[in-house]
């Protein structure tokens, strides 16, 4: 049944409609749409069939939340796994399979387990394979140690809300160990369920005030789009700095301050977030830079946000991972006794990719003491992390020792993980810059490349046509063409007028070398279409 | 300017230091200057400090591990660090945490983890062919075959699909959608979104959620955090904690005089009263819901947790569905499951889900966007949902054991439920309701005028509770923590404990109340 209505000036709305039910619903939109008041039906709650309008709907949920943008799992995902589901269903498409280069997915991505953590949570799993002969001494010892430090022996049981203790001192150790002896206090060290779940409770224990006295939060542009979205749901105010594209997509601390004198005329700059390695820009920070990015928090008063999830991933030759936590105290008392910061770590990336098991920490240093109260109160709402995830977080920063049975496999294991993931970060560097119209900069480190796109005019227009940001349009076109799904820069932030997308390096090299050959293809074919 | 000490803002500890500082001369802003001692950074406050944290976190309470667990915890260290007390160890009977309490995991699903966790296993002869089964099937779901990929943001899609199935089994038939289950990180997770959708406004117009007095904290957390509005209403403790459809009437009137009240959640069985509600409640509060408009929570983690003859788990969902079309096609309903509770107590996992009900679908796609940012939960929990929700059955060789493990873990609540309303009840004092679900006694206290009086600033509860945790070593949640009528008192204690530990404690708990009214009398 088809219904067609014109209110004699402006709105036309045509339905198909399936059956009464949509009937109702769609007469209910159309009515609500033309008056744009509250109109009698929606004041009602029942109709005479029973419908009515929703307690909860788009004019009356969360306005912060309609406002958060994911673009990682955005609507170029959604249509992939549509894809997918209709090359299952048998429709025929130029390709026969999805490739999803969107997320940094290791295992999705056919990366292996490392066989010793593995081996340790499902010992402390199912607690009877202690006694079996196939697991290695080694393994068994750390089950047992993680197991003895659960409530009830159990991980079914709940932790305390910062997370099991001695795992708690294992990351302390860890961090000690990694930042060459400066001390780490167990006790400023909060497991959570990913490094995403604490880097939103950092971001709303900052939240406060209204109007110009409203947080305002730095972050760089491009970003890893939890920050703006966690922003967005916070409504504190998004304070963007652009990283230099030119310079390797290198920070500047001189657009640092710009940006933060331009932000104090409309809400409070509290917080700095850093994401080192960079997502999705792939940079990785100088020791210089990190020292006058601390400066510069020191100066400006401001929080510190140390996103370093990526810290095992550097690749390039010359780079190195610096902690901020390390170069912090490395600048002496003046600065490590007052610069607050909050730096975050994860299982999801590096060698391990367990990005399941949703483990990670945050270390705090020179959090007001009442504040640390807050905040463990403020976790304890949501009990615990989860414990598999804390169990593998603890294998990770103790893994497995020389003189351990299991060391041999597990170093074999990391470092070829991590010699792929370098090899490449080198190839797609060298096979897009081969593409005219591509620019990308060296993956020094993390999971992602960034490339500029030189698109046509004529494509930008017809990305507005379809009101799609042209990259969108891009990526679409790429997707529904080669079954290869890339993320828009757009959905990370970029300069006005330059273009992007990110991809991860984390296919299998020899899918990665036909994924970048078929982007190089409709790279030109798409270049040439639209001249 | 050599400076030797540094001074850190709260006073708590100084800094030495034998090298001296350098002062850098900054170009300060007017912003900073007012900041700035002469020792440099020293002596201004904190970027945070609780002047300029986000005020709502401030009002965030959560008294079941809150002060009384947080003083447990130093007990516990002060014992093994071997100071004297008149007791060896502290009993945690605050929290519904049955593995910590002894109860064991079930196997089946034990077994299943282990072998998604580390396939190697699939090999193993040990394990029995319809763990191996299970264990496949979910792995062939996971992104490259492994635990380690993230999932679709609202959870792995079989699991979703055996989600929807255990639920219209559950309710004789009555059809769920997978599109309308979405996997949580335990069920507060799942509750917490949930409520973050549902609040909007200003002033008047602000979001009011309607909570039972006395509920479990994670509501009043939530909504202090979000700045929505509580509307409380209270349970009936004289008819055995049930809920009344006039008091609910009660409260809405109220609330609408300065806030938008738009939700209703209900816990049932009830945490922390213990009482289950029937059918004919669950009518009387869905007809209320489609009456004043409120969206529906029905927060059922407790669903299996039913020990009391004649009282029966009836899920929100299924009473709608059977009150007619009228109903069923417009009250908004969001339920919530848990692996952390029933027969399986696997807290540690966070696995839950809940399922929505009459959701608008543009709501529906804000709330799969809003979950997409978290990722995904955490897949071994999600596997263990799964193995909840789709159990081995009868034909299967796990079966035997899994239905004599449920059995005990479920007979052994109802043992212990009962005893501890016997026990308590032969208190002077003490008034206890039957426990008929869920895992927790809250039982009335008489307190004699001279304790409320020497509980001065405390809460008249968390002044007894505080004083039994340090005589007995047993740490319970005061009632204040959990809202009850003004000037009446309570405690909530689980059932958890080993039934000879149970036995202790409760018998402790009458000595100690006891001492406690003649010392103040």
């Amino acid at each position: 049944m088809g219904i067609f209505i014109n209110n004699g000036e402006k709105f036309i709305f045509c339905f198909l409609i399936d059956s009464q039910t949509n009937l109702m619903r769609h007469l209910y939109n159309i009515s609500w749409a033309i008056s744009g008041t509250e109109c009698e039906l929606q004041k009602r709650n029942m109709t005479e069939n029973g419908l009515g309008h929703r307690v909860l709907n788009m004019d009356t949920m969360n306005p912060n939340v309609k406002r958060v943008e994911y673009a990682v799992r955005g609507p170029i995902v959604q249509r992939a796994m549509q894809i997918e589901k209709e090359l299952k269903e048998g429709v025929k498409k130029p390709f026969t399979e999805v490739i999803k280069a969107n997320i940094g997915d290791a295992h999705a991505m056919g990366q292996k387990p490392i066989t010793f953590l593995r081996q340790v949570v499902a010992l402390c799993a199912y607690p009877d394979l202690l006694e079996d002969d196939k697991f290695p001494e080694d393994a068994k010892n750390r089950a047992r140690r993680i197991l003895q430090a659960c409530g009830g022996g159990s991980i079914g049981a709940y932790s305390a809300s910062p997370g099991i203790e001695i795992i708690r001192q294992d990351v302390a150790k860890y961090i000690e160990k990694r930042d060459g002896g400066i001390p780490s206090n167990p006790d400023n060290i909060y497991l959570s369920t990913g490094a995403s779940d604490a880097i939103v409770t950092m971001l709303k224990l900052l939240t406060s005030g209204e109007g110009k006295n409203r947080t305002g939060v730095m972050i760089s542009i491009p970003q890893y789009p939890l920050y703006s979205a966690a922003l967005a749901e916070l409504a504190a105010v998004q304070v963007s700095y652009y990283l230099d594209e030119d310079k390797c997509w290198s920070l500047d601390v001189g657009e640092l301050r710009r940006a933060v004198k331009v932000a104090r005329e409309h809400c409070n700059p509290r917080a700095l977030c850093i994401i080192n390695p960079g997502n999705p820009t792939g940079q990785v920070q100088s020791r210089q830079c990190i020292e006058d990015v601390i400066r510069f928090a020191a100066e400006e008063h401001l929080f510190l946000m140390a996103d370093e999830v990526y810290q095992d991933n550097v690749y390039a030759e010359g780079c190195q991972f610096h902690s901020f936590k390390k170069v912090l105290f490395e600048m002496g008392p003046e600065y490590s006794s007052v610069v607050e910061l909050a730096s975050f770590h994860s299982t999801s990336k590096c060698f391990m990719g367990e990005c399941g098991f949703r483990g990670g920490y945050m270390e705090v240093v020179n959090m007001d003491p009442e504040v640390k109260l807050q905040l463990t109160k403020l976790v304890s709402v949501r009990l615990c992390p989860p414990i598999p995830g804390q169990a593998l977080l603890d294998l990770v920063v103790n893994p497995p020792q020389p003189d351990e049975p299991s060391y041999a496999t597990f170093i074999k294991e990391r470092t070829a993980n991590l010699d792929i993931l370098a090899e490449k970060a080198k190839m797609t560097e060298q096979v897009l810059n081969t593409v005219p119209g591509i620019h990308c900069n060296p993956v020094q480190g993390a999971m992602y490349t960034f490339p500029r796109l030189s698109l046509p005019e004529k494509a930008i227009n017809a990305a507005k046509e379809k009101g799609q940001a042209p990259d969108m349009f891009y990526c679409m076109k790429l997707l529904e063409e080669t079954g290869i799904c890339l993320v828009p820069g757009s959905g990370f932030g970029q300069r006005d007028g330059t273009y992007h997308f990110r991809m991860t390096i984390l296919p299998a090299t020899e899918k990665l070398k036909v994924v970048l050959k078929k982007i190089r293809e409709f790279h030109k074919r798409f270049t040439e279409e639209f001249s």
